[in-house]
């Protein structure tokens, strides 16, 4: 085989997998790509209950709880205009604390967002970039944390 | 005083440094030895220089120096000697001056036992290696100085974030970096060879083993990151394809890949400007690292304060460096003669292959990890790129590889029959499929993805069994004489064995933890029992225990199985009162077969606690497998003919090239 026809079955067999890559990647971009709201967008976008979706903002003071079965927490997550009911079962983060920013993953389902996942961050003087943006568009960013 | 040397120390560095840069350079292009030579006490002048800067910040938080702003933010005076030391690199200005020492700790390295490097490429590889120093010294002193004081002094320091002080993170950054850093040879060979305009199997000799100690550290480096998050966060899981653990799997999916490919233009002396290419861009991934885990740019579970200034200067080293190495590949790579032939089936083929599905899965995270970041700079439209987006695109191109991986040592180098290949693979053929039964009759979920799974991680066993029967000859000759063969082979064949039935029992282990996990959560009081599985849980008791610098809250439960006692679990709860900040401590049982999990969340006796259990089957199996390939690393770099700045090949049919200029 000449060296020519050798770098051609290469050049081919890398097109080959960068095409089946960039498909792979399409389609999974298609049904996986999860999108952020803020408590004011998912108030104004009407969200169905079959996209999964994420929400952050800060804890609401006082709005923390547990539901009758002991293991579901409720809590609301505001950007300090609008407010969202959120049910999480399981157990929180260890820096989960009213007030602090925080993303959750879930479901809209029925005006309450049924996260499957809460993130808090490592270090409390960090604020989740996303939580950052949502709450100085809301025009509530008082500069605390990073930025 | 000891700090104000430490910065003086830093300062000089960054002088030797430029020094080094420009000296051997000049000296190379002129063919002047004497200037070349420079290059060698410039290394370890500036390595000198920069461990004497370590040893000074080691030393104000050993002492508990809070008047150094370093110390006072990331360490306190009750703080265990170990977290003190650690704290040294678990912190931003820190880290970068653990990341400039260890990158002048192997330009030391090549100039102390370099001797047999052509003068000339070891010159220019000292320059590159000084130019990436500089760029990062120049970083460190004009945004990131660990040394900068507080006047008046505070009493006591802020405490490094208690998630940090724990033995397993206290390596990970280290390792990380041993990783990271180690690249920058690689890279600084593959930058000097395509100035000299030659590649030989010489070069990909020198280059192999720094690539594969960089490997090996990295790989150890995130598995006890992953390992960390494993038990420490609480979580039950072990890798969230979060962006911060991309980061660095980025540069390992491409350090593998140029492990592969060096392979290749050592005994081959062929795909040489591809192995130069991958030099450049693993390296570029580890830069990358650095930046995105520095500025913060990305949402992440693991993020911690970050500055984005620091981000962007970063940013700017990376697309100089980059940029420039780049166009110096675009305009160098066609000087390379291109050596060996080879058919398509044969194992240079096969490695070809390797490497272009490791990249392409490397491409895929890369796309993954950044697409969020693109999306919100170009639309404002935030998103973020889940496990499910990884299942669908990196497990699939990974499936190809791993079987391949079962036939590839069995090819032949240059021309190889794929069917004959097969036929003496015929033994791995039935483990597998005796696997693959097995797992589907015992599975009660029938999951297709654990038969997969299983089935793999058998036929890379068999595979790699049945090439070190034939190299042995087992049964062809006498017992005794197979030893004696065994005992011959060399130690980058058994690196490779152990390396590979390490992946094989990673496998094992993720697939099923993935498959097979069961999870329970309860609220919980002393007295409760939970089930899980077919484990009953009782909580006995919470109390209390102060530790070193935390307050401790300790639930004692008993675990049984069908009436026999299984173990006792005391998971935990921290609270570090200088931050105010809790931590989760999980209980985990290990057999071999399965870690039984549980941790503890916040409450009280009023309302119960919050106590979330798992049963993660195999997951023991994906350390142990993790460990192999460390050691299977080591072993290798053990090879007498890898050994570092090895002159001579000792056996081996490749020819023999020329040294020296």
């Amino acid at each position: 085989m000449t060296p020519k026809r050798r770098r051609l079955t290469i050049v081919f067999l890398g097109l080959l997998m960068l095409g089946s890559a960039t498909a792979l990647v399409l389609t999974a971009f298609e049904d996986n790509l999860v999108f952020f709201y803020s408590p004011t967008e998912l108030e104004t976008k009407n969200i169905g209950p079959d996209r999964r979706i994420r929400i952050g903002g800060l804890v609401e003071e006082e709005s923390v709880g547990k539901q009758a079965d002991g293991v579901t927490n409720t809590f609301r997550v505001t950007d300090l205009t609008k407010s969202v009911p959120v049910a999480f079962k399981g157990a929180l983060p260890d820096l989960f604390r009213e007030g602090q920013g925080i993303i959750a993953e879930g479901r809209f389902v029925k005006g309450v967002f049924q996260a499957s996942e809460v993130l808090a961050k490592h270090d409390e003087t960090y604020m989740p970039r996303e939580v950052a943006d949502a709450l100085k568009k809301s025009g509530q960013w008082k500069g605390q944390g990073t930025e | 005083m000891i700090a104000e040397l430490g910065h003086f120390a830093l300062i000089a560095a960054l002088f030797v440094a430029l020094a080094q840069a420009v000296v051997p350079m000049v000296g190379a292009n002129r063919r002047d030895l004497a200037l070349m030579d420079f290059g060698r006490y410039a290394a370890s002048a500036q390595f000198l220089c920069i461990a004497i800067a370590f040893a000074a910040l080691t030393h104000a938080y050993i002492i508990s120096d809070f008047s150094v702003a370093n110390v006072f933010q990331n360490s306190h005076s009750k703080q265990p000697l170990l977290y003190k030391i650690s704290g040294v690199w678990g912190n931003h200005e820190g880290s970068m001056l653990f990341w400039v020492l260890i990158l002048a700790l192997f330009g030391f390295a090549v100039a102390a036992f370099g001797n047999n490097l052509p003068a000339s490429l070891r010159a220019r590889a000292l320059s590159v290696q000084a130019m990436i120093g500089f760029g990062f010294l120049v970083f460190i002193l004009l945004t990131s100085n660990p040394f900068e004081r507080l006047d008046p002094a505070p009493l006591d320091g802020r405490e490094l974030n208690p998630l940090l002080q724990d033995p397993g993170l206290a390596f990970h950054p280290p390792m990380l970096y041993l990783g990271y850093v180690g690249f920058s040879m690689a890279f600084s060979f593959a930058i000097a060879a395509l100035l000299e305009g030659r590649v030989d199997p010489a070069w990909a000799r020198w280059v192999r083993p720094w690539t594969l100690a960089a490997w090996t550290a990295l790989t150890g480096g995130i598995v006890l990151g992953s390992w960390w998050a494993y038990y420490e966060l609480g979580w039950g899981g072990w890798w969230f394809w979060d962006p911060v653990e991309n980061a660095s799997f980025m540069p390992w999916l491409a350090g593998t890949a140029l492990l592969h490919s060096a392979i290749v233009v050592e005994k081959r002396d062929s795909l040489k400007s591809w192995t130069i290419l991958l030099a450049i861009l693993t390296f570029a991934l580890s830069l990358m690292g650095t930046f995105l885990v520095r500025s913060g740019v990305l949402t992440s579970v693991h993020a911690f304060a970050v500055d984005p200034e620091r981000g962007l200067f970063i940013l700017g080293l990376m697309i100089l460096a980059v940029g420039g190495s780049l166009a110096l590949f675009a305009m160098r790579a066609p000087v390379l003669k291109s050596g060996g032939l080879f058919r398509p089936i044969s194992r240079e083929g096969g490695l070809v292959l390797n490497n272009l599905l490791l990249s392409t899965a490397c491409a895929t995270v890369f796309i993954g990890t950044l697409y969020p970041l693109f999306l919100d700079a170009t639309t404002g439209q935030k998103v973020s790129v889940g496990p499910p987006f990884y299942n669908a695109t990196f497990v699939p191109l990974m499936i190809p590889l791993l079987v391949l991986l079962g036939v590839g040592p069995l090819l032949a180098w240059k021309r190889a029959d794929i069917l004959q290949a097969l036929t003496r693979l015929w033994a791995a053929a039935v483990l597998t499929a005796i696997v693959c039964l097995f797992i589907w009759s015992g599975d009660d979920g029938k999951s297709v993805g654990a038969v997969v799974g299983f089935g793999i991680a058998a036929w890379i066993v068999g595979g790699v069994l049945t090439e070190y029967a034939e190299r042995i000859r087992l049964f062809r000759i006498s017992i005794g004489a197979s030893l004696r063969r065994a005992t011959g082979l060399s130690g980058s064949s058994y690196g490779m064995m152990l390396a590979h039935l390490g992946l094989a029992a990673f496998i094992t282990g993720a697939v099923g933890d993935t498959f097979w996990g069961v999870e329970a959560v309860a609220n919980a009081r002393p007295g409760d029992k939970i089930t899980l599985g077919p484990y009953d849980i009782t909580f006995d008791k919470m109390s209390r225990e102060p530790g070193p610098n935390y307050e401790a809250e300790f639930a004692t439960m008993t675990v049984t199985r069908d009436g026999e006692p299984v173990t006792r679990l005391r998971p935990e709860r921290r609270i570090y009162p200088v931050q105010r900040m809790p931590t989760t401590e999980a209980a985990i049982h290990t057999t071999l077969a399965r870690d039984l999990y549980v941790s503890v969340g916040e409450g009280n006796q009023a309302d119960g606690w919050a106590v979330h259990a798992w049963i993660n089957p195999l997951v023991p199996w994906m350390w142990i497998g993790a460990l192999m390939m460390v050691c299977g690393g080591l072993v290798s770099l053990s090879d007498r003919r890898l050994r570092v700045g090895a002159p001579k090949r000792i056996s081996g049919a490749a020819p023999q090239p020329v040294g020296g200029d």
